[in-house]
């Protein structure tokens, strides 16, 4: 298991060190030779980062990097890597949601606090319950005296009991839902206007205000469940639903999901965590709708000259509009200089980035814009060709390029007398470029 | 109020002002000051010089400054065991605390503190929390007990913590459950033997259970020790296998990943034509590729076990190529990895958009990468043969591009695909030479040396070539000088008349002015061969290559076996075993993967022709990673490029003896130096050679090869030699081999075939425990024995272990058990009436031999050969009644009765064992009969 857990800043200096077992040098001075050797061999290493695990006197190290800051596993076993890189990743969201941005500074101003979390969510190198919504219940800044004991043992049963993320008696005046369909498509796509590889991956994430221990039930068009329901049901539910459910490549499921009751009945049901959360994630790989097209030209004019020509497509309801359209052209480390002409946006060349960037603050469906760049190059001797990296697009689109829809989210909470229909519900697709590439 | 500001003091009198502070009457002073000591101590400053002061700071009902006074503690008491003892008292009372959150933080933190005098104390508070109310201080105390078993593990024992941990895992908490699971799991591993863990259906039910209710991290617990069970049957391992499946939708990507590795080991349980079989193959793949869509680190361990994944189960992923197309902001280390699965995934399907994709790869910035991609194409000429021409002709482009490593590469892949497809693509050799200047890395000189010297007789200016490399000699890696020495042999031999000054030249530089012992042996041997027999020598040198495989870089599959059941850890991130990297006792325990249902695998391939016949698959040595080995542990073999010389090789090979037959004068069959080695066991001087085949001697074994069969009795069986160990799961040792009995004693015989490429030596052998107790005599060598056998194995199944000097290889087979029947198990006839009668009826056993066209008499003589002796005949109702007995080699009787029915060609056999039940199966029998009767 984990035997220390380190947290660093980009100059190699030591913020926070956790030593869970003596293995990995005993106290005081061996970890301090191992908190060293880290910083030697992977911070202050000349090569970027060549394996986020590395091997140092026979000490393994597991280590991300969030903004400036490092945070470092160590450990002398066989331990389940995965779960461990799993665990920092949550541990930066634990202290995300306590003090903001993990920065120096952050992380300097909270360090006692930090401290009490590490000593709360790992035992012994061993993740315990990790959940924010019931680690703020006992872990505070302002001690937890004036607790009475059934506080207390509420404290605890929630902490180890099965619904980790939800504490009792939770009460809203107004029960209201908001439910984001948030999609990355990302495209590779060759300059023949081929698609070499194209898949969605989304996140359906929440945000629950709702009393008491709500049962919720989710549904969307997934082509298993309608296809089964429209077996049931008439051949012209069929031909309605079937058109417009979507194939879902694979999903995963935030803890709270009843994960047997989706393996053997497809539905997904939870007692949802209160506040934010993200309830699942999936990706989808065909019948992707494309937003944007872009259709690139270059052309070699002797030895010190580019021509490029990019024109992008919009493929969507023209009553939709995309916004935040970026286009990144890049352009050969030998320029010198660019002329631009683009019939809608702004173009610049940005000479730090080696690229062209191009905005286009709003831009509809059904419609076609372009730019043409002239590059001129300085004259190298160098043989090496110029790798040409793929030009990259960001956009948003209200819509979910999957296809993906929300059928329903039922709430029941038996208990307290409100129904299904007294909860406000909000539903918002939004639809942005992942790594949306086109080869040149 | 922020609390950075206790990093910035770095006042000269700190420590004095820091135990005034302590000392304060106000608690806010007392808490800034122990908040200033963690932050110095968290710098490195020794700030142990304030112990008491802190501890002094303990009795508080501030719980913030009780957490930072006992992160102090676990720090510095072991440097002050003395003062540490001030804190007890107020752990053993904080242990009785009316507030649970107290009891848990006092257990845990005496925990951590690594003091003997501290544990002793600790026991009554343990136990007791151990028996808390509360969940919350259960699960803390389950913890702690592996904490106090890491300090002291007698004492753990003395007291009964493990008693009381293994209740723990029934515990209605699920989280109480998924911490004892956690911490036995641990205790048992630094006791292999122990039977700690004691999984058995009804704790496995409780896991499964408790796997639905608690938390991601208790989940991986659960999940990591039911892989360590072995399911007692198929129905056993499919039911859990389908309770397992849902965690594959789990937001956790390690309880995925450990989901996959507890079906990825219990499928190898699963019959191959189950439905279930499929289905649980289909599902297993969707997940794997959401993995790649997490964060970089985990896309890395996440493609690090795909790689193991798509080794052992390659149908999984076979239609999800797209998915490991390289992106182009992925970090290096993904990018590498993806690189790899692409290549053990490229099929003729695919093939054309995986060397568009490579080709692209080879002008990125990353030299690894680069030259990685590069090779890759090589490897897919080599691997679909119906785009080798491709290939080529993108490596050809890629020379063209004059970029120094990427030519480097593309001349050493070249060179493997000269190797597999000889004479097809030599007209490339003109572009290689162009660029024989720029050539600076060993590898790629040696590969361009090894082509001029192959194809010498087509490169007009092949002398000067060689020559030009002839003049640094001295300076040149060992690689290089080796290859240059056989290029230049060859080119003499090619071309005798213009080349005799520069293989003199190249003779005395290897044997004269080198202290490398390889080197120079290689010269002489050279030298002599020349000298005495050139006809001889061109036939060692320029003999016909073998072929090389298709697949390159494979994992060693009893490591991979291992591997598998380390699937999401640090062993399959690094590709080693734990053992490797593991210090202690913990991991040293070999994981192997379950037996398969039904003795499928033992009985492999019985056609000898179709093995003979069959192209050898030699495998590649695996290029060192380009990574460089991530452990610095030297485990990656050198490359040799081109044959290496024929080099004889001494065999070792001891007699077996049979534990009970009393049979056991031995005959050590210990042949050095000879191509040909004796395999015989027992007594008789009967040796059965076996060819030993070093590669480039290609001829040779065909003087040696199963030149015996002499003596051989008439009738007596004389089955095909079936291949028990083939090649590819060898590093290219095959092993096929039969089991008779001649003239009283069995033998094993077996023909041992070098497929690989280099020098196979030291060999032994062992044998595992077997139900008969057949083990080779002589020296034993020490060899981990192979894991206990499985129960579904039949009883004449013999596992073997066969050592050389690459590796310990282990196989199985299985021996006819009419072999054991020993010659004079003749019974008097009336011994055998009393003794048929005496017999209890359970041990009676009846079955049917189908098809043998024989009388009854014909086939009594048959089987009299076998030592299995007609003592009766009867006709009754036109059958006739054969009464037989056998004798085995542990004094066992065996009594038969073979109803014969003329005209009827199935024959019903009941036996009756002595002393033990009905051993004798139908093998046995119909081993005596098909062989002869076929």
């Amino acid at each position: 298991m984990i035997g220390g857990l380190f947290i660093y800043n980009h100059k190699g200096e030591v913020l926070i060190s956790r030593v869970y077992r003596d293995d990995i040098g005993g106290p005081l001075n061996g970890v301090m030779i191992l908190l060293d050797a880290f910083r030697v061999n992977v911070i202050h290493a000349r090569q970027q980062v060549r394996s986020p695990v590395t091997n140092i006197a026979r000490t393994s190290f597991l280590h991300v990097k969030r903004s400036n800051i490092w945070l470092a596993a160590a450990t002398k076993q066989n331990v389940n890597a995965t779960m461990v890189f799993e665990f920092l990743y949550k541990m930066c969201d634990v202290m995300a949601a306590y003090f903001g941005k993990i920065s120096e500074e952050n992380v300097k101003n909270n360090f006692v606090l930090i401290y009490e979390l590490l000593d709360e969510i790992l035992d012994f190198g061993y993740p315990q319950n990790s959940e924010t919504g019931a680690l703020k219940t006992f872990i505070t800044q302002q001690g937890i005296k004036s607790q009475t004991k059934e506080e207390q043992s509420q404290i605890t049963s929630q902490v180890t009991g099965q619904i980790g993320w939800r504490r009792e008696g939770i009460k809203y005046r107004r029960n209201e839902l908001f439910l984001d369909v948030l999609e990355s498509v990302n495209l590779l796509m060759s300059p023949q206007g081929q698609v070499l590889s194209a898949h969605v991956s989304g996140r359906v994430v929440m945000k629950s205000y709702l009393s008491g221990m709500p049962e919720c039930k989710f549904g969307m068009n997934d082509k298993i469940v309608i296809d089964k329901q429209g077996k049931g049901g008439g051949s012209e539910d069929v031909a309605k639903s079937g058109k417009q459910s979507i194939a879902i490549d694979d999903c995963t499921f935030h803890q709270c999901v009843r994960l047997s009751k989706f393996d053997t009945e497809r539905s997904i049901s939870f007692i949802p965590p209160d506040g934010d959360y993200e309830l699942m994630r999936y990706r989808t790989t065909k019948d992707i709708i494309l937003p944007f097209r872009v259709i690139p030209l270059v052309r070699e004019v002797g030895r010190t000259r580019l021509e490029v020509k990019v024109v992008i497509k919009s493929n969507f309801k023209s009553s939709l509009l995309a916004q935040k359209i970026e286009v990144r052209i890049p352009t050969p480390l030998t320029t010198s200089g660019v002329q631009l002409i683009c019939m809608k946006g702004k173009a610049k060349y940005k000479a730090s980035e080696n690229a062209i960037v191009w905005k286009v603050k709003r831009m509809a469906g059904m419609k076609e814009s372009q730019i043409s760049a002239e590059i001129e190059l300085l004259p190298t001797n160098d043989k090496k060709k110029w790798a040409r990296p793929p030009i990259s697009m960001n956009f948003e689109v209200p819509f979910a390029p999957s296809g993906l829809k929300v059928r329903y989210l039922k709430v029941f909470e038996p208990k307290l007398n409100y129904s299904d229909h007294d909860v406000i519900k909000w539903v918002r697709y939004i639809g942005r470029s992942g790594i949306y590439e086109t080869r040149c | 109020m922020t609390d950075s500001k206790y990093f910035t003091t770095t006042k000269k009198g700190e420590i004095f002002e820091l135990k005034a502070e302590l000392n304060s009457d106000k608690k806010e002073k007392k808490k800034e000051a122990v908040k200033k000591v963690i932050a110095s101590m968290t710098v490195g400053k020794d700030v142990s010089a304030l112990f008491p002061d802190v501890v002094n700071c303990m009795q508080t009902d501030n719980l913030e400054l009780k957490k930072l006074v006992y992160l102090y503690l676990m720090n510095y008491a072991k440097s002050q065991p003395d003062m540490a003892i001030m804190a007890v008292n107020t752990f053993v009372k904080d242990c009785e605390d009316p507030n649970p959150l107290i009891r848990a933080l006092a257990v845990r933190t005496m925990g951590c503190i690594r003091v003997d005098k501290i544990t002793e104390y600790l026991c009554e508070p343990l136990r007791k929390c151990l028996k808390d109310e509360d969940p919350y201080v259960r699960k803390t105390a389950a913890v702690c007990v592996a904490k106090l078993h890491d300090i002291n593990a007698q004492l753990v024992e003395d007291q009964g913590f493990l008693d009381t941990l293994k209740d723990l895992i029934s515990d209605s908490n699920p989280m109480v459950v998924a911490n004892a699971v956690a911490a036995l799991s641990e205790i048992a591993e630094s006791h292999p033997n122990s039977n700690l863990l004691d999984l058995n259906p009804q704790t496995i039910n409780k896991l499964l259970t408790a796997l639905n209710e608690c938390t991601e991290w208790g989940q991986i617990f659960i999940l990591d020790c039911l892989a360590n069970y072995t399911p007692r049957d198929d129905r056993e391992s499919q039911s859990i296998c389908e309770r397992v499946t849902p965690r594959l939708s789990h937001a956790n990507s390690a309880v995925v990943l450990s989901a996959v590795k507890v079906l990825m080991k219990f499928m190898e349980m699963l019959p191959k034509d189950l439905d279930y079989y499929g289905t649980l193959l289909k599902k297993l793949a969707p997940p794997l590729v959401t993995l790649l869509s997490a964060e970089p680190e985990l896309q890395y361990v996440a493609l690090r076990n795909i790689n193991l994944i798509v080794q052992r189960r390659p149908e999984i992923l076979k239609h999800e190529m797209k998915v490991f197309f390289v992106k182009y902001n992925d970090p290096i280390y993904v990018k590498l990895e993806k690189l790899d699965i692409m290549i053990r995934l490229a099929s003729q399907a695919n093939i054309a958009q995986v060397l568009a994709e490579l080709k692209e790869y080879a002008t990125e910035v990353d030299v690894d990468f680069v030259r990685k991609a590069v090779r890759a194409i090589g490897r897919c000429a080599i691997k679909v043969e119906q785009s080798a021409e491709r290939c080529v002709s993108t490596l050809l482009d890629l020379i063209q591009t004059k970029v120094n490593y990427v030519v480097q590469e593309a001349i050493v892949v070249i060179k493997d695909i000269f190797r597999k497809y000889p004479n097809k693509y030599e007209s490339v050799i003109a572009t290689l030479c162009e660029n024989l200047d720029s050539l600076d890395e060993p590898e790629a000189r040696a590969a361009m040396i090894w082509i001029v010297g192959e194809y010498a007789e087509r490169i007009d200016n092949a002398d000067e070539l060689l020559e030009s490399f002839l003049e640094g000699f001295h300076d040149e890696s060992t690689q290089v000088q080796l290859q240059l020495l056989t290029a230049i042999v060859k080119l003499f031999l090619k071309k005798p008349t213009e080349t005799q000054e520069l293989v003199q030249q190249v003779l005395s530089l290897a044997t004269q002015d080198s202290d490398n012992p390889d080197l120079r042996d290689r010269g002489y041997i050279y030298w002599r061969l020349l000298s005495t027999d050139p006809v001889a020598a061109k036939e060692v040198v320029l003999a016909e290559k073998p072929l090389i495989s298709e697949e390159t870089d494979l994992i060693e599959p009893t490591l991979l076996e291992e591997l598998i059941c380390h699937i999401g850890t640090l062993a399959s991130v690094y590709h080693k075993p734990p053992s490797a990297f593991v210090e202690g006792s913990r991991g040293v325990q070999h994981k192997r993967l379950p037996g398969s249902a039904g003795s499928g695998e033992s009985v492999e391939s019985p056609d000898p022709g179709a093995a003979a016949t069959e192209t050898p698959p030699a495998v590649i040595p695996s290029q060192g990673d380009l990574l460089g080995d991530l452990l610095n542990l030297d485990l990656t073999p050198t490359t040799t490029t081109g044959p290496p010389p024929p080099t004889t090789s001494g065999m070792q090979m001891g007699a077996m003896d049979l534990l009970s037959g009393g049979l056991d004068s031995l005959l050590g069959g210990d042949i050095g130096g000879n191509p040909a080695m004796g395999a015989a066991f027992g007594a008789a001087p009967a040796t059965m050679p076996a060819s030993f085949n070093a590669p480039g001697s290609g001829g040779l074994d065909d003087l040696f090869d199963l030149g015996g069969g002499v003596g051989m009795p008439m009738g007596a069986l004389n089955p095909p030699k079936a291949v028990w160990l083939p090649a590819m799961k060898a590093k290219g040792l095959e092993i096929s081999g039969v089991f008779v009995r001649r003239a009283g004693v069995i033998q094993m015989e077996m023909t041992l075939t070098n497929k690989a490429m280099s020098v196979m030596t030291d060999f032994a052998i062992q044998f595992n425990r077997n139900s008969f107790g057949l083990a080779p005599a002589g020296p034993l060598q020490i060899l981990t024995p192979l894991s206990p056998n499985q129960s579904i194995e039949p009883l004449n199944n013999l596992q073997v272990a066969v050592k050389n000097n690459i590796d310990v290889f282990y196989f199985s087979c299985q021996y006819p058990i009419s072999m054991l029947f020993v010659e004079d198990g003749k019974m008097e006839r009336q011994v055998f009436l009393a003794t048929w009668k005496d017999i209890p009826n359970d041990n009676e056993s009846q079955f049917q031999i189908k098809d043998c066209h024989l009388n009854s008499d014909a086939a009594s003589n048959k089987l009299q050969s076998s030592n299995i002796f007609t003592i009766a005949k009867r006709t009754v109702e036109g059958q006739d009644m054969l009464y037989q007995s056998m004798k085995l080699t542990n004094g066992i009787w065996v009594l038969a009765e073979l109803r014969v029915q003329a005209g009827n060609p199935n024959y019903t056999v009941s036996s009756v064992a002595l002393a033990i039940g009905p051993i004798i199966n139908q093998n046995g029998f119909e081993n005596g009969f098909t062989n002869q009767a076929l």
